[in-house]
């Protein structure tokens, strides 16, 4: 266990206003509110605090680099997709001072925010994207012999994008991609815990030479500054990546507004199957990782692990060993495999859930309770014996709480990994061709794993099923969200 | 100032041939008239290696007939080594097929940015070999290189295959797989271009290649073998020999591991090249040559089309399947009403094209690639004059150094003269006249070829309805020669098979496998 006294290099904050048309502004109220180092709990900076003012202004300056006669429009696909490039490579050249911020802001370890690791699938979303540029093709259609009938994919327009702090620059990444390539312009506003890695990217957008007005940054809170978003009538699609309770409301007032186009992407309570031919020990690691890595803070986090009776007991207890061995503390410290929750309120609803584990019955192996006493870091737990019906195997926790259920047949297994309202991530572990397969079709979720898990591939579409958000996001299919089909006939006279 | 924002654009984006492009300044280009030729060993498994004979070939400057380089001359041997390098990249396990999708765009990306950094050598080094005006090398061919090539660079990740809806308790989907090690023959009129067009998907979807380039046009294509090597190919993945048609081509062609051929050229070439692949099944494509309609109606913009006309036959000394071109509009069709007046405009601005020093600023024709082609030519022009057509400007040698042949310009051509109906790959326009639209449409489709065509008028309509008609792989309307990378290029009929450029190249380039996995249910 390393020192939760944090060994955090001075990382300079270059960065903290509002971006609107390429340049910084501060907020219309002169309000700005705290950013917080999740590893101390103390605070890093002050930001500015972007309100529906800021919003209207943003989306006046997007409306304006939107227009049918501004450069964005007129610029040959290619270009946008140099641009792009050009932005990629200035995320790959500052790798190290982004790993850091990152670091610093969202806590998870220097070795998870390390640029090989992290940061260079990041700038590949972006060069992928990029290529999409000149290959997204429109359809002439065969129709009757006087008509020439063809299809146009056009930009949707001013784009709402509304992230999360689990993930700040990736999901920056995975929206900003799709939007650009399909010629959009974009409102993003990052989570309020970490705007920070959000507005240093802002500069490096401008850097590489994108038209004003095509990205703006709006840092503030959901209630204010995210509702102003859903409610605008003017701004024309929202993708939001968060929790269930948030994506309902964004969904109902883009609906009640002005029907614009939503995207969401929510949360999970995703199963991972452990079958009796699995190699145990590969199986205990995967599904170390499924669960606990970044902090267990993952939308796709498998938080039920169900194991099949035969090899019940001994996954438990190597389990039990990975988790009591997972290194807890200083994100900064090169030995660290786990840094602290994002914040106080994460980190008292964890400990609850916890607490309610233990009074619904479930054994807690080991773990769960919290480490040092400053930031807000917590030991990873292993509860066995979970039922179905346990709050901390229906609810999602968003913290480092591994619940293992057992098993007999592989139709009841399917049946219960299907039995929730999410359905974003599944995984099954197994040697068997057959079961595999099968399990990949019956589990209802957005991506299914096969003796893997969170393999997020650029190329590949991510999204959830039911309540787990509805659009998917990474590859060409990502694109399908962010332009509109328009079908010309001209008639032959 | 129309002309400068446009000239600006390619320069920028390097995209589209057109004529506009041709004029933009390259004063601030240091124009090198003698380019050193750095490299002329045939390029096999990233090293650059004597031919196996020991023998080599000269290569001539047509601009003065002067011999500038040697280069090594592949033969039979030299195909077996290069084979067996491309075999060796492509066998399963190796570091190329092994290798992430989105890392084979990245090294099309790098080759890119290197063409780019050695523009103005590539583009003095191309017209020292090729002829073509400096300016065009400079400001076409190689902005469009570094164009396709970024265009095929963000395709890797993305050649996606298929889950199929069969019946049964079956898992059923596609893979397309690289179609294995690819033969590619190119010509001599735009060495630069075919090489990208012809690495590009070969790079794109896995493949392994051995390119011949043509004896007349090698120093390019070596010299971009060496920037291959600095990006960081693997060994064997590209190999690029030098040599004739009949022993180095043809050894490509009947060579037992190769598994597709690509070839560029004339059509009685690759007739025979499509019949000796056929013996081994190889899969062919083959973009031959053309004789292109060019149709004038009397609405269009008369101006435009008049200048987008004398490019569409001239540009390119005429060497392009247009002009020197495989798709030259080589038979300009033109409207009753308006042909007294296009026949006159166009006298015009044939007497005043500038021929001459390629590497001269105003210069915009330069001399044929040889003297087989010039001789060709003459010969054709004689048969015009012979035939009864109207010769109304040029039709002799210009000079008696290097290869150059006046601007020529015959009116009153009719259907049947040989000069429209043979293709000339010279500097030589027909105009014909035309009444109806069912007439021209008729007559434009009357050739075996089918490689381009092109459309002048306002009315849309007619646009649609000609479009619809002619039966060309490239319709051009208001424009000609625009070749975007993201576009498909290829012919009807004996202009060719397949198609190059766009998502449409990539067909050829691979393999669909089809898998079905038995499984015990299967659910919708």
């Amino acid at each position: 266990m390393s020192s939760t006294d944090s060994k955090a290099p001075n990382v300079e904050i270059k960065y903290t206003q509002i971006f609107i048309n390429n340049e910084w502004h501060k907020a219309t109220n002169g309000k700005t509110f705290a950013v917080i180092n999740p590893s101390t709990g103390e605070e890093i900076c002050q930001v500015e605090e972007g309100t529906r003012v800021d919003v209207d202004k943003a989306v006046a300056a997007a409306r304006k680099a939107f227009d049918i006669d501004s450069p964005w429009r007129k610029f040959e696909p290619v270009v946008r997709g140099n641009l792009m490039r050009k932005f990629a490579s200035f995320l790959r050249r500052d790798v190290d001072y982004l790993s850091r911020l990152e670091t610093l802001n969202n806590g998870k370890s220097v070795e998870d925010s390390k640029g090989d690791i992290f940061l260079l699938p990041i700038v590949w979303t972006i060069i992928i994207d990029a290529g999409w540029v000149d290959k997204m093709v429109g359809e002439t259609i065969p129709g009757a012999h006087d008509q020439l009938i063809y299809t146009l994919h056009e930009p949707i327009g001013v784009c709402g994008q509304i992230i999360p702090w689990n993930y700040p620059i990736l999901m920056m990444a995975w929206k900003l991609g799709p939007a650009l390539a399909c010629g959009n312009v974009i409102i993003l506003k990052p989570a309020e815990q970490t705007p920070l890695t959000a507005l240093y990217c802002a500069s490096l957008f401008k850097e590489a030479g994108f038209p004003l007005g095509v990205l703006n940054i709006i840092p503030g809170d959901g209630p204010e500054c995210g509702n102003a978003i859903a409610v605008h009538e003017d701004i024309d699609k929202i993708a939001f990546t968060g929790s269930v309770e948030v994506g309902k409301k964004i969904q109902e007032a883009a609906t009640k507004s002005n029907l614009k186009r939503v995207s969401l992407e929510l949360g999970g309570k995703s199963p991972l199957i452990i079958c009796e031919d699995a190699d145990l020990d590969y199986a205990v690691r995967v599904a170390h990782q499924a669960i606990f890595s970044n902090a267990a803070q993952k939308c796709t986090a498998g938080s039920r692990t169900f194991v099949h009776s035969k090899i019940y007991d001994k996954f438990v207890a190597r389990s039990v060993e990975l988790a009591k061995n997972r290194v807890v503390g200083d994100p900064f410290d090169a030995s660290t495999e786990q840094g602290p929750q994002i914040n106080a309120s994460q980190f008292e609803k964890i400990l609850n859930y916890i607490e309610s584990g233990k009074s619904d019955g479930a054994k807690l192996e080991c773990g769960g309770e919290r480490v040092g006493n400053k930031g807000y870091f917590i030991k990873p737990a292993v509860f066995s014996n979970v039922k179905d019906d346990m709050k901390i195997a229906r609810e999602e926790i968003f913290g480092p709480v591994m619940s293992v259920l057992k098993f007999d047949s592989y139709e009841e297994v399917i049946k219960r990994a299907n039995n929730t309202s999410f359905g974003l991530a599944a995984s099954v572990i197994t040697k068997d061709l057959t079961r595999g397969l099968t399990f990949a079709q019956q589990l209802q979720a957005g991506s299914v794993w096969v003796n893997d898990y969170d393999a997020v591939c650029n190329q590949a579409p991510f999204g959830g099923f039911k309540q787990s958000g509805h659009g998917r996001e990474l590859g060409r299919y990502g694109l399908e969200g962010y332009y509109e089909v328009k079908t010309v006939v001209v008639k032959l006279i | 100032m129309l002309s400068k924002l446009v000239c600006k654009r390619v320069l920028n984006h390097g995209l589209r041939l057109t004529t506009r492009a041709a004029s933009a300044s390259t004063q601030q280009v240091v124009v090198n008239r003698k380019p050193e030729v750095k490299y002329q060993k045939l390029f096999i498994n990233n090293e650059f290696v004597d031919s196996l004979s020991g023998a080599s070939f000269d290569v001539i400057n047509p601009a003065t007939g002067g011999v500038i380089a040697q280069v090594a001359d592949g033969s039979e041997k030299d195909v077996d080594r290069a084979v067996k390098a491309a075999k060796n990249a492509f066998r399963l396990g190796s570091e190329w097929r092994r290798m992430d999708p989105a890392d084979r765009g990245a090294l099309l990306y790098k080759l890119a940015d290197l063409i780019e950094r050695d523009r103005a050598y590539i583009a003095a080094l191309e017209t020292y070999n090729n002829g073509k005006p400096f300016k065009d090398s400079y400001n076409i061919d190689i902005p469009h290189c570094i164009a396709v090539l970024r265009y095929y660079a963000g395709w890797p990740d993305k050649i996606n295959g298929k889950v199929l809806p069969v019946g049964g308790d079956f898992f059923s989907y596609t893979r397309r797989e690289p179609v294995g090690v690819v033969g590619q023959i190119i010509p001599w009129n735009f060495p630069m271009i075919l090489l990208c067009w012809k690495i590009g998907p070969s790079v794109v979807t896995g493949c392994t290649t051995v390119v011949k380039l043509d004896e007349h046009t090698p120093l390019t294509g070596l010299y971009t073998a060496k920037l291959i090597q600095e990006a960081g190919f693997p060994p064997g993945v590209i190999n690029i020999l030098a040599g004739d048609g009949p022993n180095c081509g043809g050894s490509i062609v009947k060579h037992p591991d190769v598994q597709k051929i690509a070839f560029t050229g004339s059509t009685h070439v690759g007739k025979i090249i499509g019949a000796e692949a056929a013996k081994l099944v190889k899969r062919t494509t083959l973009e031959l040559g053309g004789k292109s309609p060019n149709i004038v109606f009397a609405d269009c913009d008369l101006d435009n089309a008049v200048e987008m006309s004398h490019f569409a036959l001239f540009f390119n000394q005429g060497q392009c399947c247009c002009g020197q071109c495989c798709c030259a509009g080589s038979r300009t069709f033109v409207e009753e009403k308006i042909y007294d007046e296009f026949v006159q405009r166009s006298i015009e601005r044939t007497k005043r094209r500038k021929i001459g020093d390629p590497y001269d600023e105003s210069t915009e024709q330069g001399p044929q690639i040889s003297q087989e082609q010039m001789d060709k030519i003459l010969d054709l022009i004689d048969s015009g004059k012979k035939s009864g057509a109207k010769l109304v400007a040029g039709g002799r040698r210009e000079g008696d150094k290097g290869f150059f042949v006046q601007p020529t310009l015959f009116a009153d051509v009719k259907d049947d003269h040989q000069i429209a109906r043979e293709e000339i790959f010279g500097p030589v326009m027909q105009i014909l006249k035309f009444k109806s639209i069912d007439e021209v449409i008729e007559r434009a489709n009357d050739t075996e070829y089918g490689l381009a065509a092109s459309i002048f008028t306002k009315d849309l309509d007619k646009a649609i309805v000609v479009s619809n008609g002619i039966r060309a792989g490239s319709v051009w309307v208001n424009t000609y020669d625009n070749f975007d990378p993201a576009a498909p290029f290829g012919g009807f009929k004996q202009s060719g098979l397949g198609r190059e450029k766009s998502e449409f190249s990539l067909d050829s380039y691979t393999e669909t496998k089809c898998v079905t996995i038995k499984i015990s249910e299967r659910n919708s």
